[in-house]
């Protein structure tokens, strides 16, 4: 698609304050008011909100390359697109390879198109501590998609729940194992399966057993075969998100639900962790160590000290 | 805040061995690497710079197009008004070069005798005198 020089330079500004704009959340120079502040003048869209796609699955499954996919058929609609892609910081050194962009140079000179890497950093759920505004930003800046895509997932990294209007989760055939670990979660968390890499051999065996598993579960899922990096099976997944982005298929309950009850749990996290480092904890620690009680009689008296901490209003 | 830095391959050099080990080297100094493949051109190093934010460009030139690839990031920086993006670069570069390229704003060349330790530090070193995470930081903490 092409665009006017002016319409060039309003994007070209648009990245610029956008990109800074995450930076100030990312590293703590701002809150979101702030940051949000930072784009003054934002892209037109039509619509009230972005749509907000999440995109999660184990690593190597081709995460990337779908979201390369699905920016270019989206670019095709003549709609703009932000992507946020986050990659695992090393717990050892804090460093990161940040490699997701790799598959998506193609879009590096379309100005409809902005693609951010993120360290996951000291989060463990499968985003960075600031995806969530970084997704608010690239809102605010107008852009009409926002894609995330998260870390590989194992069972446990759920965050994008809170986060997506709608999340795709990868597969790959003959994982066998690979369809049991995403038992657990992601069948809970899933709007649409894509069984990707499906010109090789076990594919409709995957897709077959992922029905079998949507079947068991309260929700139509529907469960697609793709070869993202042929660009093969697009269409359907388009329709699938298309459908679920007029209504069809609504998280938003789901994420705010998910959201809030992170956001307490984590508080309760915090209270709890204070109360455990607190002087009563520790000489109840120093008791257990020098065996003057045992280890349930120093639960029992720990426990209600430390529920009440979580309660106590401030 | 870890340093981020963009690893670029620009032009024909068929092979990014080099970029690669320099990559693992700056993420186990604790820096968060962006790195964007093979051939690419100076808009598109200038583009991913700009979206991610990155404190420094590394641009890893073998074929022997540094003299043009260089001032054309330089040119492109300045047009979309990113002055606080630190270059540096390394690979085959003459000598007699690297003069003309600093004066074009280049920060640091390292040549190929250089160890990953001297790259880290070179980095540090340019990002704590040119960078701008602490001119940002006070100017975020000013408004």
């Amino acid at each position: 698609m092409t665009v006017s020089s002016a319409t060039r330079a309003t994007h070209s500004r648009v990245h610029r304050d956008l990109a800074r704009a995450i930076s100030s959340v990312e590293n703590g120079y701002a809150a979101l008011p702030a940051a949000l502040a930072q784009i003054d003048e934002p892209l037109e869209r039509a619509a009230t909100s972005a749509y907000v796609v999440g995109v999660t699955g184990p690593p190597g499954a081709g995460k990337s390359t779908l979201v390369d996919r699905l920016i270019e058929s989206f670019r095709a609609n003549g709609e703009t697109v932000a992507v946020i892609a986050v990659d695992p910081s090393s717990p050892f050194t804090g460093g990161a390879v940040l490699g997701d962009r790799v598959r998506m140079q193609r879009h590096a000179g379309d100005a409809g198109v902005f693609i951010r890497s993120m360290a996951s950093r000291e989060s463990g759920g499968g985003l960075a501590p600031s995806t969530h505004q970084a997704i608010a930003l690239a809102e605010r800046a107008g852009f009409d998609v926002v894609i995330v895509e998260t870390v590989g997932v194992g069972q446990i990294e759920l965050e994008i729940v809170g986060v997506a209007d709608v999340v795709v989760v990868l597969t790959v055939p003959a994982l066998g194992d690979g369809v049991q670990s995403i038992k657990a979660g992601l069948t809970e968390i899933a709007d649409i399966f894509i069984v990707n890499m499906a010109d090789r051999p076990g594919a409709n065996r995957t897709a077959t057993e992922l029905l079998q598993m949507v079947r068991e579960s309260r929700r139509p899922i529907p469960v697609l075969q793709t070869t993202a990096s042929e660009g093969a099976g697009l269409p359907a997944v388009m329709d699938a998100l298309a459908a679920a982005r007029a209504g069809g298929i609504s998280n938003a309950v789901r994420a705010l639900r998910f959201d809030v009850l992170r956001e307490v749990r984590d508080a309760a996290a915090r209270r709890a962790l204070a109360a455990l480092d607190g002087e009563t904890a520790r000489s109840l620690f120093a008791q257990l160590e020098a065996r003057t009680i045992t280890r349930a009689e120093a639960r029992e008296r720990l426990l209600p000290l430390v529920s009440n901490e979580v309660i106590r209003a401030d | 805040m870890p340093t981020k830095v963009l690893v670029a391959k620009p032009g024909l050099d068929g092979h990014d061995r080099g970029a690669k080990i320099v990559a693992r080297a700056l993420r186990d100094a604790g820096m968060e690497v962006v790195y964007t493949g093979l051939h690419q051109t100076p808009e598109m190093i200038v583009n991913a710079a700009i979206q991610e934010d990155v404190d420094v460009i590394g641009i890893s030139i073998l074929s022997g197009a540094h003299m043009t690839i260089f001032p054309k990031v330089m040119k492109l920086l300045a047009e979309r008004d990113v002055d606080d993006i630190v270059v540096v670069g390394g690979g085959v570069i003459q000598e007699g070069d690297v003069p003309k390229l600093k004066a074009a704003g280049v920060r640091a060349i390292f040549d190929a005798e250089a160890t990953t330790q001297d790259l880290i530090d070179g980095i540090e070193r340019v990002v704590s005198e040119f960078g701008r995470t602490a001119r940002r930081a006070k100017a975020a903490s000013a408004t």
